[in-house]
């Protein structure tokens, strides 16, 4: 007789309070396959941990954030934030889509004339840009978005020497009604600092103003604050018509748009809750209808979303260490990927779902990672099933960040496959070995022998 | 290792004791366990016959059992010998 799957024994106590309205459901059913591949095979391939992107979820996601403006504004364009996943296939799915590039370093930049977007389609942001930085952008006539004083009278001494007239646009912080307003980039628009920056560009004749960018928050939760933002660019734009009569290009609205990640302390899951592309393409497309733009004269709208673009279309794929009890009773399990793969676990109740068929019975489990550090913690508390050492699992929407943000830290990171629209796995990139790292090292010769 | 003669426990997995009025719910390898404990079988017998029935390694198991009775003791379900 074939023995049954084991299942370690549970006994629960049955609380007699009333239930949480509020509770989220139990991850007991499986995430056995991603786009076909099974996720046994993955790990049997690729080794555990692993990173896993769906070529057909970037795809599928980006069309739908597409259609949700194109229907509603008739000039849009989207920009790739490269700092959100700068791994150069997914960069390239999204050139692929029509994307531009909006990188905020040098690195950056680099990084997207190599796959070979133009210069005149890569939108530079941050407030770091070198002089061989914004050399470079002037000479391929890229889009510079100025963040602060000192970076537009650099332009301006650059323009002495550089025949060519820099496209530039100004970043304007500003306040949406949101809290934590973000007024540490660029220029502020209701005490005049906006307005102080345009002033000194019109005035130094030597570059083109084509353009007004702001970037409000980050995993924004609110509508309406896009709305306000672009009201007041909008304003800005129409009074640089009645000032100068000149016209704006572009209005960049930046990004921030939420993926489906539950916030760290969310009542509900932000699959449920978080606002929608259609939501934000309504409140800006709105507002911009709505301002005095003349119709044919309405500015190209430029998006800059990163993480609700590719979140969704990363997988973290694991496996279980042990299983504990901590000194209180609760169940600890350990698993082999920690905080410095998964930084995003600071933010977010990642979902975590097993990758076998388990029975409905769960129990209530703190999720630690593999590093020797208290503050390794991957789930305070999250809803599991039984699972038993060496037992799979998958960690859901972790493609924005992680593989920009992730750190090198007692243990060498992991390969990142990408599966096509074929449902073929591609190595996108290779896992670290101590080869690669040493080479960075260099002993001297005098600290190279010692005796114990 | 004994579980209290007066606590009730149905093929569904159902746990009630008397004593205290609280109820629990076990999987069904747990009312196994449970129904060997009645049938006042020891550890080692225990062990085999899960490992006769299910697929798991015997230090595996002694772990997860050891962990089990341990909170059985600690509901007060079941006492030491």
């Amino acid at each position: 007789m074939e023995k049954l799957r084991y299942e370690r024994p549970l006994i629960k106590r049955l609380e007699s309070e009333m239930p949480n309205k509020f509770g989220m459901k139990a991850e007991h059913f499986p995430k056995s396959h991603i786009d076909g591949v099974a996720v046994k095979d993955l790990l049997e391939e690729h080794g555990s941990p692993l990173f896993v992107i769906s070529e057909k979820t970037i795809r599928n996601t980006y069309q739908r954030a597409k259609k949700a403006f194109s229907t509603r504004y008739p000039k849009v364009q989207f920009a790739w934030s490269y700092k959100t996943n700068y791994m150069d296939a997914v960069c390239n799915i999204y050139h692929q889509e029509g994307s531009w590039a909006e990188v905020v370093s040098g690195f950056e930049y680099d990084k997207a004339i190599k796959n070979g977007v133009p210069g005149k389609r890569i939108i530079f942001n941050g407030p770091d840009k070198t002089i061989s930085d914004l050399t470079k952008a002037i000479q391929n006539e890229s889009l510079i978005h100025i963040d602060h004083l000192d970076e537009l009278y650099t332009i301006v001494e650059l323009t002495e020497t550089i025949k060519k007239r820099p496209r530039v646009a100004i970043r304007v912080n500003m306040d949406t009604g949101v809290y934590p307003m973000w007024d540490r980039f660029g220029f502020n628009y209701e005490n005049g600092q906006a307005w102080d920056a345009l002033n000194k560009i019109m005035a130094s004749g030597r570059m083109d103003l084509i353009g007004l960018h702001t970037h409000i928050g980050t995993f924004m939760l609110s509508a309406k604050a896009y709305g306000v933002a672009a009201r007041k660019l909008a304003d800005l734009a129409l009074g640089l018509k009645r000032k100068y009569n000149h016209d704006i290009k572009y209005i960049d609205l930046g990004g921030g748009f939420p993926s489906k990640n539950t916030l760290k302390g969310a009542y509900l899951p932000g699959n449920d809750t978080n606002p929608v592309f259609d939501d934000f393409a309504e409140e800006i497309a709105s507002a911009l209808l709505n301002s005095e733009f003349s119709p044919d004269a309405l500015p190209l709208l430029i998006l800059e979303t990163g993480r609700a673009l590719v979140d969704d279309a990363g997988f973290l794929l694991g496996t279980v260490i042990s299983n504990k009890r901590s000194s209180k009773g609760k169940r600890n399990t350990i698993i082999d990927i920690g905080v410095n793969l998964l930084f995003t676990s600071f933010w977010y109740d990642h979902k975590i779902s097993p990758a076998q068929e388990f029975t409905h019975f769960n129990e209530e489990t703190t999720v630690f990672g593999p590093l020797c550090m208290n503050i390794d913690v991957i789930r305070e508390s999250a809803l599991l099933p039984l699972l038993n050492r060496g037992d799979h699992f998958v960690i859901h929407s972790v493609g924005a960040y992680n593989m920009t943000q992730w750190m090198q830290f007692i243990t060498l990171r992991p390969r990142i496959v990408l599966i096509d629209m074929n449902e073929k796995v591609h190595i996108i990139r290779e896992a670290e070995t101590m080869d690669s790292f040493n080479k960075f090292e260099n002993t001297p010769e005098h600290l190279k022998k010692f005796e114990l | 290792m004994k579980i209290k003669p007066n606590i009730a426990v149905s093929d569904s997995g159902f746990v009630f004791n008397p004593d205290t009025g609280e109820s629990f719910t076990v999987n069904p390898i747990g009312v196994d366990i449970i129904n060997y404990l009645k049938d006042n079988k020891n550890t080692g017998e225990i062990s085999t016959q899960i490992r006769q029935k299910y697929n798991v390694e015997q230090p595996t198991f002694e772990k997860d059992f050891d962990d089990f009775v341990g909170l059985m003791l600690n509901y007060s379900l079941v006492i030491n010998d």
